[in-house]
């Protein structure tokens, strides 16, 4: 992974270097994660033509990318970053740093609300972390005539009791705390044996009962914590990743913003909601589009299924690519997938097959029928078109498989060199991420009001569409020897046209949001 | 090491409820091995369950005491037993009580569950199924120490 001093360096180098106010290096620091793509996508919102309102909600920057684990160097930065906040208490409140170190898990790391917690009542703020305030750090001890409640055994061995006083053997202790650590995975919130009994055993303590492979898991466990409880701090949701990524973002702000971050391992996703990204879609939306889609699945499943009928010669056909523009096998009828209109009228300032036409002005005189009819009947234009992109980007897996044939052949055929032919797999990624932006551009206008916005909005949806499907189409088209650099040409400008499509959507959309310029059919709350 | 303590335990705790008995109201009708124990419960003074008879089935792991026995109403017609209409105990014999899982504690044991069962019984005023049982009993999983219950008995 690149150290935040390569991503330092590397922003010198950078073109807009000279944008930034030193003084914010957070910003430095995001805007430079978002210069990692060289496809014209910026993993991060981009936050540079923000107008600076609120300095507070500039807080999308990715501070820092940190790993644990596999990382010896991040692992120590977290560990580090703990230290100094229980150095900080530790002064601040005049506590034993064990005892600091327990009450900032207890209070989720959040320093301020404890020390202020603290300040109004010490007693009983401790008392609720479990903690006895005069309590003398744990030792083993030998004790005469001692029998454990635990065990029942009265042999002189070894004892041990936290602040609270209630004694145990130490063996009895040890199997108590390698069993909450091994098989419940609890490292924070061990307490005390006795019953309701809430002290905590600290860190120190259990370095004196465990052996050394639980202490190391033990540490793990108590170090992951920090990131699970920290607001800012997320683990990349991407499998076998061990990263934790940083970002300041409020609940409160994810409806304007979308806190898209890449991590080390190139997975992008929304800080936010911990999902994969789904820009220019912000997360409240996501989640009631999500939870409509699965309510209503029953129709979406009826309407995913994979056949449709030629509507010249009622043949059943099944779409196994990504190109929208259909040809039937027997009658070769030339017709859309998505609206299955005529191919002819699209390519054209006909194309409008990405907005949904209300039809029927006269609602008032509608009855309730034929209007529950259309609610449904708008709902699955969205849906259709939602499901669909996302059906064509699970296809594109293998046409990323055909493309890698087809590269192959174009090194054989023609003179074409290894780094010539790899506009094809350019092309392919281009088009899974604008498929994906495109895929929620639908869920975000099934609930945009109809305003004159939502109508520039479509027009930049109805240009997308458009642009994808005639890259998607130039890929899917067999390969002609004589032409190669023909198509290389025509799939490097298109790729590139694509691309641009993509970017003055997202960028449009995204200021749309600072400028609140998106107006929701219904109320979204967080 | 486990099964060290457990049977140990376990032992002490047998010869413990043989030589001073069980808490009053209770007898102990099975305790063959150290896995095991059936225990039979009466609810003493006035109750809403005045007169009848309950039996206590507890399982102990190799774990126990540092994890909780797993404790459930027997349901056997041929002995009249059947587990007590209660807002906490559903049909299957299932109970949710806080101390069989997150306020368990190893000082704890067979003797003080029961006492606890009892006064849990006892402070009943209204025999009453949980509200949930049809849906939990229809999907409950053989072992209670499997679901997890959301605690409502703060009072135990």
């Amino acid at each position: 992974m690149a150290s935040e001093n390569e991503i330092m360096t590397d922003i010198s180098d950078d073109d807009y270097s000279d944008a930034f106010d030193p003084d914010e290096d957070m910003e430095a620091e995001f805007d430079d994660a978002s210069s990692i793509s060289d496809s014209g996508f910026s993993p991060i919102e981009p936050d540079s033509h923000s107008t600076g309102k609120d300095p507070k909600g500039k807080g999308k920057a990715v501070d820092s990318m940190l790993t644990l684990d596999n990382h010896p160097g991040a692992s120590e930065k977290l560990k580090e970053e703990q230290k100094v906040a229980v150095a900080y208490v530790e002064e601040m409140l005049q506590l034993k740093s064990e005892q600091a170190a327990v009450l900032l898990r207890y209070f989720a790391w959040k320093k301020e609300k404890l020390v202020e917690t603290y300040m109004d009542s010490p007693e009983s703020t401790l008392a609720a972390a479990g903690i006895h305030e005069n309590g003398a750090q744990p030792r083993l001890k030998r004790v005469r005539g001692f029998v454990c409640e635990v065990c029942y055994d009265e042999m002189a061995q070894e004892t041990l009791a936290l602040s609270c006083d209630h004694r145990f053997c130490k063996s009895c202790y040890a199997q108590y705390v390698t069993s909450k650590v091994v098989d419940e995975g609890e490292s924070r919130r061990i307490q005390c044996m006795g019953s309701k009994c809430n002290v905590i055993v600290d860190e120190k303590t259990v370095e004196l009962l465990v052996e050394e492979e639980v202490l190391e898991r033990y540490r793990s466990l108590l170090n992951r914590t920090y990131v699970d409880d920290s607001t800012s701090l997320r683990w990349c949701p991407a499998p076998n990743c061990d990263y934790a990524l940083k970002c300041h973002i409020l609940p409160r702000q994810l409806d304007s913003i979308i806190p898209t971050v890449q991590c080390s391992c190139l997975h992008t996703f929304c800080f936010g909601c911990g999902d994969a990204d789904h820009r220019p879609c912000c997360c409240p939306i996501v989640r009631r589009w999500l939870k409509k889609c699965a309510d209503d699945s029953e129709t979406s499943n009826w309407i995913s299924a994979n056949t449709k009928e030629c509507t010249k010669c009622h043949s059943t056909i099944e779409k196994n690519g990504g190109c929208n523009h259909m040809t039937c096998k027997s009658c070769k009828w030339e017709f859309c997938w998505v609206c299955m209109g005529p191919w002819s009228e699209h390519g054209t300032a006909w194309y409008n097959c990405s907005r949904y036409e209300e039809k029927g002005g006269d609602a008032v005189n509608q009855d309730a029928q034929s209007k529950s009819r259309a609610s449904l009947e708008r709902y699955l234009h969205y849906y259709n078109r939602f499901a669909n992109h996302e059906q064509s980007i699970k296809l594109e897996h293998e046409l990323a498989t055909r493309m890698e044939k087809k590269m192959e052949e174009m090194q054989e055929h023609s003179s074409l060199s290894w780094i010539e032919v790899q506009f094809l797999a350019k092309a392919v990624e281009t088009l899974t991420k604008c498929r994906t932006v495109l895929k929620w551009t639908y869920a975000m206008a099934f609930y945009l009001a109809k305003n004159n916005h939502t109508a520039i909005f479509e027009d930049n949806q109805a240009d997308l569409e458009q642009a994808v499907e005639g890259l998607s189409e130039l890929l899917e088209k067999p390969l002609d020897e004589e032409k190669i650099a023909e198509l290389r040409q025509q799939t490097t400008d298109k790729t590139v046209y694509v691309s641009k499509r993509c970017q003055i959507l997202l960028d449009d959309t995204l200021r749309g949001y600072e400028e609140d310029r998106w107006h929701w059919a219904e109320a979204i709350k967080m | 090491m486990g099964s060290r303590i457990s049977a140990k335990r376990l032992t002490k705790e047998l010869t413990e409820l043989k030589t001073n008995g069980p808490p009053t109201g209770c007898t102990l009708i099975q305790a063959d091995d150290l896995e095991c124990w059936v225990v039979s419960l009466q609810v003493l003074g006035e109750s809403v369950y005045e007169g009848e008879e309950f039996a206590l089935r507890f399982k102990f792991s190799s774990s126990y005491p540092i994890d909780s026995p797993e404790v459930t109403f027997v349901n056997c017609p041929e002995r009249g037993w059947k587990a007590p209409v209660h807002p906490h105990i559903y049909t299957n014999g299932h109970i949710c009580a806080s101390v069989l899982g997150s306020g368990w504690s190893p000082v704890l044991n067979v003797a003080s569950l029961l006492l606890t069962f009892q006064s849990m019984l006892a402070s009943c005023k209204k025999k009453e199924l949980p509200p949930d049982n049809d849906r939990y009993v229809r999907t409950a999983p053989s072992n209670p120490k499997q679901t997890r219950f959301v605690y409502h008995d703060d009072d135990v």
